[in-house]
Protein backbone atom coordinates (compact mmCIF):
# COMPACT_ATOMS: atom_id res chain seq x y z
CA UNK A 1 0.00 0.00 0.00
CA UNK A 2 1.34 3.37 -1.38
CA UNK A 3 1.02 6.59 -2.51
CA UNK A 4 2.00 5.90 -5.51
CA UNK A 5 -1.26 5.24 -6.83
CA UNK A 6 -2.43 9.06 -6.49
CA UNK A 7 -3.01 11.51 -9.11
CA UNK A 8 -3.06 11.98 -12.90
CA UNK A 9 0.69 11.66 -12.44
CA UNK A 10 2.22 11.06 -9.56
CA UNK A 11 5.38 12.32 -7.49
CA UNK A 12 5.70 10.81 -4.39
CA UNK A 13 5.72 7.16 -3.54
CA UNK A 14 6.33 7.06 -0.12
CA UNK A 15 4.28 8.89 3.16
CA UNK A 16 3.38 7.76 6.74
CA UNK A 17 -0.18 9.11 5.46
CA UNK A 18 -0.31 6.32 3.18
CA UNK A 19 -3.22 4.82 4.16
CA UNK A 20 -5.29 7.82 2.69
CA UNK A 21 -5.34 5.28 -0.61
CA UNK A 22 -7.11 2.41 1.15
CA UNK A 23 -9.99 5.10 1.99
CA UNK A 24 -9.76 5.97 -1.88
CA UNK A 25 -10.36 2.69 -2.70
CA UNK A 26 -13.66 2.57 -0.87
CA UNK A 27 -14.64 5.51 -1.95
CA UNK A 28 -13.82 7.30 0.98
CA UNK A 29 -11.92 11.39 1.55
CA UNK A 30 -10.62 11.04 4.43
CA UNK A 31 -8.54 13.78 6.55
CA UNK A 32 -6.52 13.40 9.78
CA UNK A 33 -7.43 14.31 13.49
CA UNK A 34 -4.79 14.84 16.02
CA UNK A 35 -6.01 12.66 18.97
CA UNK A 36 -4.61 15.33 21.35
CA UNK A 37 -5.87 18.31 20.82
CA UNK A 38 -8.72 17.34 18.27
CA UNK A 39 -7.03 19.98 15.13
CA UNK A 40 -8.49 18.39 12.06
CA UNK A 41 -6.12 18.10 8.88
CA UNK A 42 -6.90 17.64 4.73
CA UNK A 43 -4.68 16.92 2.99
CA UNK A 44 -3.82 14.18 6.01
CA UNK A 45 -1.36 15.22 8.12
CA UNK A 46 0.91 11.90 10.19
CA UNK A 47 1.83 14.97 12.33
CA UNK A 48 -0.16 17.82 14.46
CA UNK A 49 1.07 21.19 14.14
CA UNK A 50 0.01 22.79 16.88
CA UNK A 51 1.01 20.21 19.89
CA UNK A 52 3.59 18.01 17.80
CA UNK A 53 1.98 14.82 18.69
CA UNK A 54 1.80 11.91 15.92
CA UNK A 55 -1.43 10.11 16.91
CA UNK A 56 -3.60 10.79 14.89
CA UNK A 57 -6.85 9.21 13.62
CA UNK A 58 -8.22 8.81 9.97
CA UNK A 59 -11.83 11.42 10.25
CA UNK A 60 -13.58 10.45 6.86
CA UNK A 61 -14.81 13.71 5.38
CA UNK A 62 -18.75 14.90 3.94
CA UNK A 63 -18.55 15.23 0.05
CA UNK A 64 -20.28 18.33 -0.39
CA UNK A 65 -18.09 21.31 -1.24
CA UNK A 66 -18.07 24.90 -2.42
CA UNK A 67 -15.94 26.04 -5.77
CA UNK A 68 -13.39 28.76 -4.11
CA UNK A 69 -11.91 29.28 -7.60
CA UNK A 70 -10.39 27.53 -11.02
CA UNK A 71 -8.46 27.65 -13.84
CA UNK A 72 -9.01 25.60 -17.60
CA UNK A 73 -5.27 24.46 -18.43
CA UNK A 74 -4.37 25.19 -22.03
CA UNK A 75 -0.87 25.07 -21.80
CA UNK A 76 0.07 21.77 -19.65
CA UNK A 77 3.50 20.12 -18.41
CA UNK A 78 4.54 17.40 -20.72
CA UNK A 79 2.88 13.86 -19.19
CA UNK A 80 -0.53 15.47 -18.86
CA UNK A 81 -1.02 17.02 -21.85
CA UNK A 82 -3.26 14.28 -23.57
CA UNK A 83 -5.73 15.32 -21.41
CA UNK A 84 -5.51 19.09 -22.00
CA UNK A 85 -7.49 21.56 -21.84
CA UNK A 86 -8.39 20.51 -18.32
CA UNK A 87 -9.97 21.89 -15.49
CA UNK A 88 -8.26 22.30 -11.81
CA UNK A 89 -10.47 23.79 -8.87
CA UNK A 90 -10.09 24.92 -5.24
CA UNK A 91 -12.86 24.02 -3.07
CA UNK A 92 -14.28 24.43 0.34
CA UNK A 93 -14.94 21.10 2.52
CA UNK A 94 -17.25 21.40 5.44
CA UNK A 95 -15.49 22.29 9.06
CA UNK A 96 -12.96 24.62 7.37
CA UNK A 97 -10.98 22.23 5.18
CA UNK A 98 -10.37 22.63 1.57
CA UNK A 99 -9.54 20.13 -1.01
CA UNK A 100 -7.19 21.22 -4.31
CA UNK A 101 -8.90 18.77 -7.32
CA UNK A 102 -10.03 18.70 -10.97
CA UNK A 103 -13.06 19.97 -12.02
CA UNK A 104 -14.76 16.73 -13.69
CA UNK A 105 -15.07 16.87 -17.56
CA UNK A 106 -18.27 16.78 -17.36
CA UNK A 107 -18.39 20.68 -16.29
CA UNK A 108 -18.41 23.26 -19.39
CA UNK A 109 -15.93 25.92 -18.20
CA UNK A 110 -18.92 28.92 -19.11
CA UNK A 111 -21.47 26.67 -16.30
CA UNK A 112 -18.99 27.10 -13.61
CA UNK A 113 -19.77 30.08 -11.15
CA UNK A 114 -17.11 30.58 -7.90
CA UNK A 115 -19.37 29.32 -5.26
CA UNK A 116 -21.23 26.86 -6.99
CA UNK A 117 -22.19 23.57 -5.13
CA UNK A 118 -19.50 20.49 -6.01
CA UNK A 119 -19.51 16.98 -4.80
CA UNK A 120 -16.37 15.52 -4.46
CA UNK A 121 -15.88 12.06 -5.92
CA UNK A 122 -12.90 9.17 -5.57
CA UNK A 123 -12.22 7.89 -9.28
CA UNK A 124 -10.51 5.18 -10.50
CA UNK A 125 -8.32 6.43 -13.58
CA UNK A 126 -6.72 4.00 -16.09
CA UNK A 127 -3.45 2.27 -14.77
CA UNK A 128 -4.23 1.43 -11.29
CA UNK A 129 -4.08 5.46 -10.32
CA UNK A 130 -6.94 6.64 -7.94
CA UNK A 131 -7.87 10.24 -7.79
CA UNK A 132 -11.01 12.71 -6.50
CA UNK A 133 -12.33 14.94 -8.69
CA UNK A 134 -15.18 17.46 -8.28
CA UNK A 135 -18.40 17.06 -9.84
CA UNK A 136 -21.90 18.35 -10.00
CA UNK A 137 -24.21 17.38 -6.74
CA UNK B 1 23.05 46.91 13.40
CA UNK B 2 24.93 48.42 11.20
CA UNK B 3 23.80 50.28 8.38
CA UNK B 4 24.47 49.06 4.67
CA UNK B 5 24.39 50.39 1.60
CA UNK B 6 24.28 49.33 -2.40
CA UNK B 7 27.10 50.64 -3.91
CA UNK B 8 27.24 48.88 -7.20
CA UNK B 9 25.19 47.43 -9.52
CA UNK B 10 25.27 45.76 -13.16
CA UNK B 11 23.08 43.23 -15.26
CA UNK B 12 23.56 41.37 -18.24
CA UNK B 13 20.93 42.01 -21.52
CA UNK B 14 17.91 39.40 -20.57
CA UNK B 15 16.38 36.62 -23.00
CA UNK B 16 17.94 34.23 -24.93
CA UNK B 17 21.60 34.17 -24.47
CA UNK B 18 22.85 30.63 -26.35
CA UNK B 19 26.20 32.31 -26.51
CA UNK B 20 27.08 32.26 -22.84
CA UNK B 21 27.33 29.45 -19.73
CA UNK B 22 26.19 30.42 -16.55
CA UNK B 23 29.93 31.61 -15.46
CA UNK B 24 29.90 33.82 -18.31
CA UNK B 25 26.64 35.74 -18.33
CA UNK B 26 27.17 36.03 -13.89
CA UNK B 27 30.83 37.52 -14.95
CA UNK B 28 28.88 40.05 -17.12
CA UNK B 29 26.76 41.45 -14.42
CA UNK B 30 29.83 41.15 -11.65
CA UNK B 31 32.07 43.08 -14.46
CA UNK B 32 29.49 45.43 -14.42
CA UNK B 33 28.63 46.19 -10.88
CA UNK B 34 32.52 46.08 -9.82
CA UNK B 35 33.34 49.20 -12.57
CA UNK B 36 30.03 50.71 -11.45
CA UNK B 37 31.55 49.98 -7.70
CA UNK B 38 34.81 51.08 -8.95
CA UNK B 39 36.52 48.31 -6.46
CA UNK B 40 38.52 45.36 -6.90
CA UNK B 41 37.54 41.61 -6.02
CA UNK B 42 40.47 41.83 -3.61
CA UNK B 43 37.92 43.86 -1.52
CA UNK B 44 34.76 41.74 -1.78
CA UNK B 45 34.80 39.43 1.37
CA UNK B 46 31.86 37.01 0.48
CA UNK B 47 29.54 36.58 -2.57
CA UNK B 48 26.16 34.59 -2.27
CA UNK B 49 24.32 33.08 -5.50
CA UNK B 50 21.41 33.49 -6.05
CA UNK B 51 19.28 30.58 -8.32
CA UNK B 52 16.76 28.39 -8.83
CA UNK B 53 19.13 25.59 -9.13
CA UNK B 54 16.79 22.68 -10.35
CA UNK B 55 17.18 24.52 -14.15
CA UNK B 56 21.10 24.49 -13.61
CA UNK B 57 22.64 21.44 -14.99
CA UNK B 58 26.15 22.00 -12.76
CA UNK B 59 25.06 21.49 -9.25
CA UNK B 60 26.08 23.60 -6.55
CA UNK B 61 26.82 26.80 -8.65
CA UNK B 62 28.05 28.99 -6.34
CA UNK B 63 31.24 26.76 -6.87
CA UNK B 64 32.17 27.70 -10.45
CA UNK B 65 30.29 30.90 -10.57
CA UNK B 66 32.47 32.05 -6.84
CA UNK B 67 35.87 30.86 -9.50
CA UNK B 68 35.26 32.05 -12.31
CA UNK B 69 34.59 35.36 -10.32
CA UNK B 70 37.59 35.03 -8.64
CA UNK B 71 36.54 35.45 -5.10
CA UNK B 72 38.23 32.42 -4.24
CA UNK B 73 39.03 31.97 -1.00
CA UNK B 74 36.27 33.61 0.56
CA UNK B 75 33.08 32.19 1.86
CA UNK B 76 30.27 31.79 -0.93
CA UNK B 77 27.33 29.57 -0.99
CA UNK B 78 23.92 29.64 -2.83
CA UNK B 79 20.85 30.77 -1.78
CA UNK B 80 17.32 29.24 -3.00
CA UNK B 81 14.05 30.58 -3.41
CA UNK B 82 12.62 30.39 -6.51
CA UNK B 83 12.16 33.89 -8.03
CA UNK B 84 12.59 35.83 -5.08
CA UNK B 85 16.42 34.19 -4.84
CA UNK B 86 18.07 37.02 -5.02
CA UNK B 87 15.93 38.77 -2.88
CA UNK B 88 16.79 36.39 -0.18
CA UNK B 89 20.07 36.36 -1.13
CA UNK B 90 19.89 40.62 -0.66
CA UNK B 91 18.76 39.60 3.00
CA UNK B 92 21.35 37.12 3.49
CA UNK B 93 24.04 39.45 2.27
CA UNK B 94 22.90 42.46 4.23
CA UNK B 95 23.00 40.25 7.52
CA UNK B 96 26.71 39.29 7.14
CA UNK B 97 27.18 42.73 6.89
CA UNK B 98 25.05 44.59 9.58
CA UNK B 99 26.78 41.62 11.71
CA UNK B 100 29.89 42.80 11.41
CA UNK B 101 30.79 39.82 9.58
CA UNK B 102 32.23 41.27 6.75
CA UNK B 103 32.13 44.68 5.13
CA UNK B 104 31.65 43.85 1.41
CA UNK B 105 29.74 41.38 -0.28
CA UNK B 106 28.73 40.57 -3.89
CA UNK B 107 25.15 39.28 -4.87
CA UNK B 108 25.05 37.17 -8.18
CA UNK B 109 21.74 36.49 -9.36
CA UNK B 110 21.56 34.17 -12.37
CA UNK B 111 19.56 31.83 -14.29
CA UNK B 112 20.11 29.85 -17.58
CA UNK B 113 16.59 28.38 -18.33
CA UNK B 114 17.37 27.55 -21.34
CA UNK B 115 20.08 25.43 -20.47
CA UNK B 116 17.66 22.41 -20.15
CA UNK B 117 15.61 21.41 -22.76
CA UNK B 118 12.30 23.06 -23.53
CA UNK B 119 10.11 19.87 -22.58
CA UNK B 120 12.74 19.52 -19.30
CA UNK B 121 11.90 23.13 -17.95
CA UNK B 122 8.54 22.33 -18.67
CA UNK B 123 8.47 18.95 -16.35
CA UNK B 124 10.17 21.18 -13.72
CA UNK B 125 7.72 23.70 -13.85
CA UNK B 126 5.08 21.21 -13.49
CA UNK B 127 6.94 20.59 -9.99
CA UNK B 128 6.53 24.55 -9.11
CA UNK B 129 3.33 23.49 -6.24
CA UNK B 130 2.78 20.73 -3.68
CA UNK B 131 4.34 17.49 -5.13
CA UNK B 132 2.57 15.28 -2.57
CA UNK B 133 -1.08 17.01 -3.23
CA UNK B 134 -1.93 19.74 -6.15
CA UNK B 135 0.94 19.12 -8.56
CA UNK B 136 -0.49 15.18 -9.34
CA UNK B 137 -3.46 17.09 -11.10
CA UNK B 138 -0.90 18.97 -13.79
CA UNK B 139 -0.71 22.14 -11.90
CA UNK B 140 1.48 25.00 -13.59
CA UNK B 141 3.23 28.59 -12.57
CA UNK B 142 -0.16 30.10 -14.69
CA UNK B 143 -2.33 28.31 -13.31
CA UNK B 144 -1.62 28.93 -10.23
CA UNK B 145 -1.37 32.39 -10.71
CA UNK B 146 -4.88 32.31 -12.93
CA UNK B 147 -6.58 30.71 -9.89
CA UNK B 148 -5.57 34.13 -7.93
CA UNK B 149 -7.29 36.19 -11.44
CA UNK B 150 -10.46 34.51 -11.21
CA UNK B 151 -10.91 34.83 -7.82
CA UNK B 152 -10.13 38.29 -7.89
CA UNK B 153 -12.17 39.10 -10.72
CA UNK B 154 -15.13 37.72 -8.82
CA UNK B 155 -14.68 39.10 -5.61
CA UNK B 156 -13.90 42.90 -6.94
CA UNK B 157 -15.07 42.98 -10.64
CA UNK B 158 -11.43 43.07 -12.12
CA UNK B 159 -11.76 42.58 -15.70
CA UNK B 160 -9.64 41.14 -18.55
CA UNK B 161 -8.74 44.31 -20.10
CA UNK B 162 -7.44 45.90 -16.58
CA UNK B 163 -5.14 42.78 -16.24
CA UNK B 164 -3.92 42.97 -20.50
CA UNK B 165 -3.27 47.06 -19.31
CA UNK B 166 -0.68 45.57 -17.02
CA UNK B 167 1.32 43.76 -19.76
CA UNK B 168 0.65 47.16 -22.01
CA UNK B 169 2.18 49.48 -19.47
CA UNK B 170 4.99 47.03 -19.06
CA UNK B 171 6.03 46.36 -22.75
CA UNK B 172 5.82 49.93 -22.89
CA UNK B 173 9.05 50.91 -20.64
CA UNK B 174 10.10 47.50 -21.68
CA UNK B 175 11.03 49.38 -25.08
CA UNK B 176 12.90 52.02 -23.55
CA UNK B 177 15.12 49.63 -21.77
CA UNK B 178 17.78 48.29 -23.76
CA UNK B 179 18.47 44.94 -21.65
CA UNK B 180 14.78 44.00 -21.93
CA UNK B 181 14.07 40.75 -23.86
CA UNK B 182 11.03 42.67 -25.16
CA UNK B 183 12.11 46.09 -26.91
CA UNK B 184 8.60 46.48 -28.48
CA UNK B 185 5.16 48.14 -27.18
CA UNK B 186 2.16 45.88 -27.76
CA UNK B 187 -1.86 46.92 -28.22
CA UNK B 188 -4.51 46.32 -25.61
CA UNK B 189 -6.02 43.71 -28.61
CA UNK B 190 -2.73 42.01 -29.24
CA UNK B 191 -2.98 40.99 -25.15
CA UNK B 192 -6.40 40.27 -25.31
CA UNK B 193 -6.72 37.59 -28.18
CA UNK B 194 -3.12 36.18 -27.57
CA UNK B 195 -3.75 32.67 -26.78
CA UNK B 196 -4.85 31.11 -24.13
CA UNK B 197 -2.62 29.38 -21.34
CA UNK B 198 -4.80 29.19 -18.08
CA UNK B 199 -7.92 30.66 -18.32
CA UNK B 200 -8.00 34.15 -17.60
CA UNK B 201 -4.53 34.13 -18.45
CA UNK B 202 -3.07 34.41 -22.12
CA UNK B 203 0.35 34.43 -23.52
CA UNK B 204 0.70 38.39 -23.26
CA UNK B 205 -0.24 37.81 -19.29
CA UNK B 206 2.65 35.89 -18.80
CA UNK B 207 6.39 36.42 -18.21
CA UNK B 208 9.05 34.69 -20.53
CA UNK B 209 11.39 32.59 -19.10
CA UNK B 210 14.86 33.78 -19.97
CA UNK B 211 18.77 33.46 -19.46
CA UNK B 212 20.12 36.98 -17.86
CA UNK B 213 22.01 37.55 -14.46
CA UNK B 214 22.18 40.62 -12.19
CA UNK B 215 24.71 41.85 -9.02
CA UNK B 216 24.59 43.55 -6.56
CA UNK B 217 27.30 45.19 -4.48
CA UNK B 218 26.72 45.86 -0.76
CA UNK B 219 28.66 47.63 1.78
CA UNK B 220 28.97 48.49 5.41
CA UNK B 221 28.85 52.48 6.04
CA UNK B 222 31.99 53.15 6.87
CA UNK B 223 33.43 51.50 3.10
CA UNK B 224 30.09 52.68 1.67
CA UNK B 225 31.07 56.11 2.12
CA UNK B 226 34.55 55.58 0.59
CA UNK B 227 33.32 53.77 -2.62
CA UNK B 228 30.84 56.53 -3.45
CA UNK B 229 29.26 59.57 -3.07
CA UNK B 230 26.07 58.59 -4.00
CA UNK B 231 25.17 55.10 -1.35
CA UNK B 232 21.88 53.85 -2.20
CA UNK B 233 20.81 52.68 1.69
CA UNK B 234 18.98 49.54 2.75
CA UNK B 235 16.26 51.40 4.92
CA UNK B 236 13.85 48.39 5.11
CA UNK B 237 13.93 44.68 4.78
CA UNK B 238 11.24 42.03 4.83
CA UNK B 239 10.73 38.77 3.99
CA UNK B 240 7.47 36.52 3.87
CA UNK B 241 5.97 33.20 3.89
CA UNK B 242 2.92 31.53 2.67
CA UNK B 243 1.94 28.04 3.05
CA UNK B 244 3.12 25.97 -0.61
CA UNK B 245 -0.81 24.82 -0.63
CA UNK B 246 -3.32 26.55 -1.71
CA UNK B 247 -5.51 24.13 0.63
CA UNK B 248 -3.62 26.41 3.32
CA UNK B 249 -3.51 29.56 1.91
CA UNK B 250 -5.00 33.25 2.92
CA UNK B 251 -8.85 32.99 1.48
CA UNK B 252 -10.44 34.07 -0.82
CA UNK B 253 -6.77 34.35 -2.98
CA UNK B 254 -6.69 37.65 -3.68
CA UNK B 255 -3.74 38.66 -2.06
CA UNK B 256 -0.56 37.01 -0.78
CA UNK B 257 0.15 36.55 2.50
CA UNK B 258 3.78 36.52 2.11
CA UNK B 259 3.78 40.11 0.63
CA UNK B 260 1.59 41.48 3.12
CA UNK B 261 3.70 40.32 6.19
CA UNK B 262 6.92 41.34 4.06
CA UNK B 263 5.52 45.01 2.70
CA UNK B 264 4.51 44.86 6.53
CA UNK B 265 8.34 44.30 8.09
CA UNK B 266 9.79 46.36 5.32
CA UNK B 267 8.07 49.66 6.08
CA UNK B 268 8.24 49.41 9.58
CA UNK B 269 11.94 49.17 9.60
CA UNK B 270 12.28 51.44 7.09
CA UNK B 271 9.55 53.93 8.75
CA UNK B 272 7.94 54.97 5.83
CA UNK B 273 3.94 54.53 4.53
CA UNK B 274 2.95 53.18 1.24
CA UNK B 275 2.13 56.93 -0.02
CA UNK B 276 6.24 57.50 1.00
CA UNK B 277 7.19 55.37 -2.05
CA UNK B 278 8.55 57.22 -4.86
CA UNK B 279 9.16 54.40 -7.60
CA UNK B 280 8.59 50.36 -7.39
CA UNK B 281 9.46 47.04 -8.75
CA UNK B 282 7.04 44.53 -8.19
CA UNK B 283 7.05 41.00 -9.17
CA UNK B 284 4.60 40.81 -12.61
CA UNK B 285 5.39 37.07 -13.56
CA UNK B 286 1.55 37.53 -14.70
CA UNK B 287 -0.82 40.62 -14.99
CA UNK B 288 -2.76 39.28 -12.25
CA UNK B 289 0.42 39.57 -9.91
CA UNK B 290 1.09 42.84 -10.65
CA UNK B 291 -2.17 43.83 -9.64
CA UNK B 292 -2.74 42.25 -6.26
CA UNK B 293 1.02 43.39 -5.50
CA UNK B 294 -0.49 47.10 -5.59
CA UNK B 295 -2.52 45.83 -3.10
CA UNK B 296 -0.55 43.72 -0.91
CA UNK B 297 2.24 47.03 -0.98
CA UNK B 298 -0.66 49.36 0.04
CA UNK B 299 -0.46 51.62 -3.26
CA UNK B 300 -4.47 51.25 -3.32
CA UNK B 301 -7.09 49.35 -1.79
CA UNK B 302 -7.61 46.30 -1.33
CA UNK B 303 -9.76 45.27 -4.73
CA UNK B 304 -8.60 48.71 -6.32
CA UNK B 305 -5.68 47.23 -8.09
CA UNK B 306 -7.49 47.28 -10.92
CA UNK B 307 -8.47 50.72 -11.40
CA UNK B 308 -5.21 51.80 -10.37
CA UNK B 309 -3.76 50.08 -13.96
CA UNK B 310 -6.77 51.25 -15.57
CA UNK B 311 -6.70 55.06 -14.47
CA UNK B 312 -2.67 54.42 -15.26
CA UNK B 313 -1.71 55.88 -12.01
CA UNK B 314 1.28 53.44 -12.50
CA UNK B 315 3.24 55.11 -15.41
CA UNK B 316 5.96 57.86 -14.72
CA UNK B 317 3.75 60.67 -13.20
CA UNK B 318 1.22 59.02 -11.96
CA UNK B 319 0.53 57.91 -8.15
CA UNK B 320 3.32 55.48 -7.69
CA UNK B 321 5.02 54.41 -11.21
CA UNK B 322 5.35 50.66 -10.98
CA UNK B 323 7.97 48.73 -13.44
CA UNK B 324 9.21 51.82 -15.20
CA UNK B 325 12.33 49.13 -16.40
CA UNK B 326 9.62 46.64 -18.35
CA UNK B 327 9.18 44.23 -15.35
CA UNK B 328 8.86 40.68 -15.67
CA UNK B 329 6.82 41.18 -18.61
CA UNK B 330 9.16 42.66 -20.73
CA UNK B 331 12.61 41.89 -19.49
CA UNK B 332 12.04 38.48 -19.36
CA UNK B 333 12.12 36.33 -16.31
CA UNK B 334 15.72 34.71 -15.57
CA UNK B 335 14.27 33.58 -12.31
CA UNK B 336 17.46 33.98 -10.05
CA UNK B 337 18.66 37.31 -11.68
CA UNK B 338 14.79 39.12 -11.26
CA UNK B 339 15.23 40.27 -7.83
CA UNK B 340 18.76 41.36 -8.30
CA UNK B 341 17.32 43.41 -11.75
CA UNK B 342 14.68 44.96 -9.83
CA UNK B 343 16.74 46.17 -7.28
CA UNK B 344 19.42 47.80 -10.10
CA UNK B 345 16.29 49.40 -11.58
CA UNK B 346 15.70 51.07 -8.05
CA UNK B 347 19.18 51.85 -7.24
CA UNK B 348 19.20 53.61 -10.98
CA UNK B 349 16.26 55.57 -9.76
CA UNK B 350 17.13 56.90 -7.00
CA UNK B 351 20.70 58.03 -8.31
CA UNK B 352 18.72 59.72 -11.31
CA UNK B 353 20.65 57.50 -13.78
CA UNK B 354 17.71 56.18 -15.14
CA UNK B 355 17.86 58.24 -18.15
CA UNK B 356 13.82 58.29 -19.84
CA UNK B 357 11.87 56.73 -17.19
CA UNK B 358 13.70 59.02 -14.48
CA UNK B 359 10.76 59.90 -11.96
CA UNK B 360 11.64 62.91 -11.16
CA UNK B 361 13.47 63.51 -7.09
CA UNK B 362 12.79 59.87 -6.74
CA UNK B 363 14.54 59.63 -3.06
CA UNK B 364 12.99 56.17 -1.40
CA UNK B 365 12.03 53.66 -3.99
CA UNK B 366 10.89 49.93 -3.09
CA UNK B 367 11.53 46.29 -4.91
CA UNK B 368 8.46 42.74 -4.38
CA UNK B 369 10.42 39.75 -4.99
CA UNK B 370 7.67 36.51 -5.12
CA UNK B 371 8.63 33.52 -5.10
CA UNK B 372 7.47 30.33 -6.99
CA UNK B 373 3.73 30.40 -6.93
CA UNK B 374 3.93 32.61 -3.55
CA UNK B 375 5.31 30.78 -1.15
CA UNK B 376 8.25 33.54 -0.40
CA UNK B 377 8.02 36.96 -0.73
CA UNK B 378 11.04 39.71 -0.87
CA UNK B 379 9.94 43.65 0.00
CA UNK B 380 13.10 45.65 0.09
CA UNK B 381 12.48 49.83 0.83
CA UNK B 382 15.98 52.04 -0.47
CA UNK B 383 16.21 55.31 0.47
CA UNK B 384 18.94 58.08 -0.93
Amino acid sequence: MSLEKFGKVNFVSEGKVHNFISFLEDGKIAGTRCKKCRKLYFPPRADCESCFSDEMEWVTLSDKCKLITYTNVHFAPPRFRYDCPYLIALAQLEKGLRVFAPLSKKIKEEEIKIGMDLKLTVTKLIGDKIVYELRKP
Amino acid sequence: MRKVAIVGVGQTKFGRRSDASIREISFEAFKEAMEDAEITPKEIEASVVCAATHYDKQRSPAGVIAEYLGLNPKPTFTVEAICASSGAGLRTAWALISSGLHEIVAVVGFQKMTELKSNEVQEVMGRSGDVMWECPFGTTMPAYFAMYANAHMNKYGTTEEQLAKVAVKNHFYGAKNPKAMFQKPITLKEVLTSRMIASPLKRYDCCSNSDGAACMILASEEKARKITDTPVWVAGLGLGSSSMTLTNRELPLTSFGCAVEAAKQAYKMADVKPKDIDVAEVHDCFTITEIINYEDLGFCGKGEGGKLIEEEQTYVGGKIPVNVDGGLLAKGHPVGATGASQIRTIVQQLRGEAGETQVSGAKTGLAHNLGGIGMYCSVTILKV
